[in-house]
């Protein structure tokens, strides 16, 4: 069992013996520092440290004590060590007491430097958004040398990924959109009633999914769902130098990895839009049916009336733009990674945070767009 | 303490142990001891589980059956206060360092006293330089992230942190893989004198033949599951098991003049 660090103070002539006892070992934690610099106080005179009585001793031990004698010859009364057995002789002289520069790394905020961190996450959104546009025209480059060149074309990577973002993602896309169809109809039926106008609540939730809700509410998912695996892929690869082992091998990386995934996310994102559409109408629909009185063929009925193929379109088109901004968002993230596991997961956070933005950016031009077109 | 004394006190004794994944089973009874002050050199093909073998002692991987014991005592049968106290005497310094990546140097080998000592941030930060001092660092390597380190820094940064709290037994997975001849040469020496002057118990899975030659007390063969010979290297020498024939006459192992190592002679008074 181990036993406290201690010693034994005893008065001689001209100064005094400190014999130390008991465990100066690193689990005895605060209590061998307290009594390493009760060693200063004790010691007067000429003093000897005695150290034929420690039990154990490790580094820290043999540090500490040290560190008292070093103390003692600073303040002008050197001491003596004495005493130790032969393996705590070689301790002291491994860990022997130096001054040890304790700057730490990192100068702490002041406003100047929250100021400057302001600025240059200005700088650095401008630049994100140059290197996105960049890396776009790199895309388009690498898509029309792939074109001409259907041998090169990566079907298995594409329909993997397509599997992995379209086919993977349904269900969840399904249910999250019959619930938005369900909660807007109960709404509308709910708030519309009040003007005896329930019945436009089927309008509401036809031009309201098939425009907004069903392309939106897809691409965050996607965004969350798909973009985050991306960036981590992408990133992970990056870390452990597999983007360098392909650009050796004379692969373009934007071939390899990007052009599947990119593609594939433009293609699943129509795809899945179309299936929260039609969720998110049946989920309309089944509402309307049990909490608004409406029956299946009046809601189909008057749903015709409603939207056009242009309502329908006009989701849809936006689908394809929605994928390519968050497939371009997740991959430059994901070459962004740096060394650190602490990066990754920023660039992944950073991913998704700004498909999202850009998402609901995207939207509100389209916005502007098609109603300027009057479409 | 040698390993050649009459009667060496065993830092850790492992008796029947069985790991497997699946239906396939790596380790099948395999028994060892490993001698207080010693240090013990594990070698065997790749695959064979070395690494199994060293994450089973750590607990890292369930055993089927065996026991591993402490002191005499059953690791699987301590209470967990007890497993953790014996566990917080042993380092471990894994094959690619595994230092935090988003912690500087001296935050990783802090971390241990962190979670684990009660003493003040100005020993914390005496004794972190302390070991990187030890291992052989520059002070101003303390503040680098591990990213911005070399192989052989980050495998010196990580055996700083395995030394963090004082262990007694040091387990290495193939501490020189990856270093060239001098630094491999540079991390044995600067194990031998840490194991002697730190009276430390090492575990050392390597394939490094200098290694073996310059710090092993003694060398344990893994094969079938099983150690298959364990002795001092002068003797599996004379081993006529094909493999350690192989391993230690083959191409890469012919024309190395063999020089025992120095008794350790019971005190570290080099």
């Amino acid at each position: 069992m181990s036993q406290a660090p201690e010693f034994i103070t005893k008065k001689t002539v001209d100064g005094a013996t400190l014999t130390l006892v008991g465990d100066w070992t690193l689990e005895q934690g605060r209590r061998l520092e307290v009594q390493a610099d009760a060693l200063l106080v004790a010691a007067s005179g000429r003093t000897t440290i005695d150290m034929s009585r420690v039990r154990k001793m490790d580094t820290a031990g043999a540090w500490v004590i040290d560190r008292s004698r070093a103390g003692l010859s600073a303040a002008g009364t050197p001491s003596e060590l004495t005493g130790a057995s032969p393996a705590h002789k070689a301790l002291m002289r491994e860990a022997c007491y130096r001054q040890v520069d304790l700057t730490p790394r990192a100068d702490r905020p002041t406003l100047a430097s929250l100021l400057s961190d302001v600025g240059e996450s200005v700088v650095g959104a401008w630049r994100d958004v140059l290197s996105g546009v960049a890396f776009l025209g790199h895309l388009v480059i690498v898509l029309l040398r792939v074109a001409s060149r259907p041998e090169r074309w990566r079907w298995i990577a594409g329909v993997y990924h397509l599997e992995a973002f379209a086919i993977r993602s349904a269900p969840i896309i399904a249910l999250i959109n019959f619930l938005v169809g369900a909660i807007v109809a109960q709404q509308g039926i709910f708030q519309l009633s009040r003007f005896g106008a329930s019945a436009f609540a089927v309008d509401l939730i036809g031009i309201l999914v098939l425009r907004e809700l069903g392309v939106l509410l897809t691409s965050i998912m996607i965004a969350g769902r798909s973009g985050s695996a991306i960036t981590a892929e992408i990133g992970s690869m990056n870390m452990r130098e597999e983007i360098d082992a392909l650009r050796v091998m004379a692969l373009d990386p934007l071939e390899v990895l990007v052009l599947p995934r990119v593609l594939a996310l433009i293609v699943s994102l129509p795809l899945l839009t179309f299936l929260a559409d039609m969720s998110a109408i049946f989920g309309g629909l089944c509402v309307a049916w049990v909490y608004g009185d409406i029956s299946p063929q009046a809601f189909l009925t008057r749903l015709q009336d409603a939207i056009g193929v242009n309502t329908f379109a006009v989701g849809l088109i936006k689908a394809p733009v929605m994928g390519l901004v968050i497939g371009l968002i997740a991959v430059s993230e994901g070459f962004a990674v740096k060394g650190s596991a602490e990066s990754l997961g920023r660039k992944v956070t950073a991913s998704v945070v700004k498909s999202i933005f850009m998402v609901i950016v995207i939207d509100g031009i389209f916005a502007i767009l098609f109603a300027t077109v009057r479409y | 303490m040698s390993a050649r004394d009459a009667a060496p006190e065993v830092a850790i004794q492992i008796r029947g142990l069985d790991v497997g994944f699946g239906d396939k089973l790596i380790l099948n009874g395999l028994d060892l001891d490993i001698l207080r002050g010693e240090v013990l050199g594990f070698v065997g093909p790749s695959g064979a589980g070395k690494s199994v073998l060293t994450r089973a002692i750590l607990g890292l991987l369930p055993k089927r059956a065996g026991a591993i014991s402490v002191g005499g005592r059953d690791l699987s049968k301590m209470p967990q206060s007890e497993r953790a106290e014996v566990e917080a005497r042993w380092g471990v310094l894994f094959q690619q360092g595994a230092l935090f990546s988003n912690l500087t140097v001296k935050q990783n080998i802090q971390a241990p006293m962190r979670e684990h000592l009660n003493i003040s941030q100005r020993l914390r930060d005496e004794l972190a330089m302390l070991k990187l001092c030890l291992v052989g660092l520059p002070p101003d390597a303390a503040n680098k992230y591990p990213s911005e380190l070399s192989g052989g820094m980050i495998k010196r940064a990580a055996l700083a942190r395995a030394l963090a709290l004082d262990p007694e037994v040091l387990f290495l997975d193939e501490p020189t893989s990856g270093l060239d001849p001098i630094g491999a040469g540079e991390f044995d020496d600067l194990i031998s004198t840490l194991q002697a002057t730190l009276d430390l118990t090492v575990f050392m899975v390597t394939h490094d033949l200098d290694s073996l030659y310059a710090i092993c007390d003694r060398v344990a063969v893994l094969g079938q599951g099983k150690v298959i010979a364990v002795g001092p290297i002068s003797e599996l020498l004379h081993s006529q098991d094909p493999w350690i024939k192989a391993y230690f006459h083959g191409k890469r192992g012919a024309g190395r003049e063999f020089q025992a190592r120095p008794a350790l002679a019971g005190a570290p008074s080099r």
